[in-house]
C-alpha cells in the first residue's frame, strides 16, 4: 500500500518519514564535526561539500513529502489519544516542517550570500539568489546553528513520545509509522 | 556618553582648526569614502601557491598634509572589521569568527600615525600604531604620494598609497597555526584620496 488510508500511513509516507529523520540526524552530526576540522584536514572541503549536497537533496525530499502529504488522506488519530495529545502532535509536526524549511533556507544563504552557487555532488549547481545584504552569511549561520539544536531537541522529544506511546500506553502510535497497513485499534496489534 | 564624546570631538576639532589657521599651513583632509576613492586591501598567500586578495569595505578617517612640510603629515584611520570581504561568503564568515578577526569582540581596527619621514620626492615612511584584534603594535607604512590638486567639482584633493607588511600572529591572530607558515604574513594596501575640509 503506497498511499495513506484513513487508518494507516502508506509506505511512501513511512519511507519519507524515516529518510528525513535519519538524514537530519546525520547532517547534524556531520555539521558539528566538520566545523572544527583544521585547514589541512583531508575532510576540510569534503565534509562541507557532503553536508551541502545532502542538505539540498533533503530539501527536495521534504518538499516532495509536503506535496505527498497534501495529496493523501491524513490517518485519523488513535481513539486512545486525548484531545490535547492530538493537538500537541499536530503542532509538533507543523513545527518540524517549518524548522526544516528554515534550516534549508539558512544553510543555503550561508554559502550563497555573496553569489557563489552550491555544487550538489558535482551533479548540478544550485545558483545564488539573495545577495548583497551585509553580513547575511553571519546571520544565516547563527540561525542555522540555533535551529539545528532546536530540531534535534524537538526530534528527541518526538522520539521519546513515540516510545512512551509504545511501551507505556501500549498503543499503535509507533507501529503505524513502521507498518504500512491497518492495525487493530488500541493495542499493539497482538 | 556618545553625545559627550561627540561634543568633545567637535570642541577638539574646532580648537585644532583655530590653532591651524593661526599657525602652520597644513590642511586637513577627510578620506573620500562617500565617493569611495579609498581602499583598504590585503593579500595573503594561500598554501604558498597563490595570492588571496581581500578588502575591508567600511572604514573612515582623515589626514593632514602640507606639501611644504611633508614631515608634519599625519593620518588616522578606523576600520569596521566585520566588513571584511574576500568575495566568498563562507570564508568571510570564517574570517569574522573567533578563529581570526573575532569581529564581535573587536569590531574596530585603527591606525594612528606617530611620525612621517620623507624618503624621496614623493615617497616617505609613515610610522604609527595599528590596533587589530585588540592588540596595539607599531607598524611602518611605505607611502607614495600619487597626486593632488583641484578636482572638477570645486574641491581640492590629495591621494596616497601605502604598503605595509604585518604578521597577524603578533596581534594574537593565529594565522600560522591555522593556515600554515606560508600564510603568516599579510600585506596591506592602503589607498586613500582625501578631500580638503
Amino acid at each position: 500500500m503506497l498511499k495513506n488510508t484513513p487508518t494507516a500511513y502508506g509506505s511512501v509516507a513511512i519511507v519519507l518519514h524515516w529518510l528525513t529523520a535519519l538524514t537530519v540526524v546525520g547532517l547534524f552530526a556531520l555539521g558539528l564535526w566538520m566545523v572544527d576540522l583544521t585547514y589541512y584536514d583531508a575532510w576540510y572541503q569534503r565534509g562541507p561539500d557532503l553536508h551541502r549536497s545532502i542538505g539540498v537533496l533533503l530539501a527536495a525530499v521534504v518538499i516532495l513529502r509536503l506535496l505527498w502529504r497534501l495529496g493523501n488522506p491524513r490517518p485519523t488519530p488513535l481513539p486512545s489519544h486525548r484531545v490535547w495529545e492530538q493537538a500537541v502532535a499536530r503542532g509538533v509536526h507543523a513545527l518540524f516542517y517549518i524548522l526544516l524549511l528554515a534550516m534549508f533556507a539558512s544553510g543555503y544563504l550561508i554559502t550563497t550570500a555573496k553569489g557563489q552557487g552550491i555544487s550538489v555532488f558535482d551533479w548540478f549547481i544550485l545558483p545564488a539568489t539573495i545577495t548583497g545584504i551585509d553580513n547575511l552569511e553571519d546571520i544565516a549561520g547563527d540561525v542555522h546553528e540555533i535551529l539545528a539544536f532546536t530540531v534535534i531537541g524537538l526530534g528527541a522529544a518526538h522520539g521519546l513520545a513515540a516510545l512512551k506511546h509504545h511501551f507505556i500506553d501500549r498503543d499503535n502510535t509507533l507501529l503505524r509509522m513502521l507498518v504500512p497497513r491497518s492495525l487493530s485499534d488500541g493495542s499493539n496489534g497482538e | 556618553m556618545k553625545k559627550l564624546a561627540g561634543i568633545l570631538t567637535t570642541v577638539m576639532a574646532l580648537s585644532g582648526a583655530v590653532l591651524l589657521s593661526a599657525g602652520a599651513q597644513a590642511d586637513n583632509y577627510v578620506i573620500d569614502t562617500k565617493g569611495m576613492h579609498a581602499f583598504v586591501q590585503f593579500r595573503v598567500k594561500h598554501l604558498g601557491y597563490s595570492w588571496l586578495y581581500g578588502r575591508f569595505n567600511k572604514f573612515s578617517g582623515d589626514f593632514r598634509y602640507d606639501p611644504k612640510r611633508p614631515e608634519a603629515s599625519r593620518i588616522s584611520l578606523e576600520i569596521d572589521t566585520s566588513s571584511v570581504d574576500s568575495n566568498h561568503a563562507e570564508r568571510d564568515k570564517h574570517l569574522r569568527s573567533s578563529d581570526f578577526l573575532n569581529t564581535d569582540k573587536f569590531p574596530k581596527a585603527t591606525f594612528k600615525s606617530t611620525a612621517y619621514k620623507p624618503t624621496g620626492k614623493s615617497t616617505g615612511e609613515l610610522t604609527g600604531n595599528l590596533t587589530l584584534h585588540g592588540v596595539t603594535r607599531p607598524v611602518t607604512i611605505a607611502v607614495e604620494h600619487i597626486g593632488g590638486g583641484v578636482d572638477p567639482w570645486g574641491g581640492y584633493r590629495h591621494g596616497f598609497e601605502g604598503r605595509a607588511v604585518i604578521m597577524p600572529d603578533e596581534f594574537g591572530i593565529k594565522m600560522i597555526e591555522q593556515l600554515g607558515p606560508e600564510s603568516g604574513q599579510v600585506e596591506l594596501f592602503l589607498t586613500v584620496e582625501g578631500i580638503r575640509k
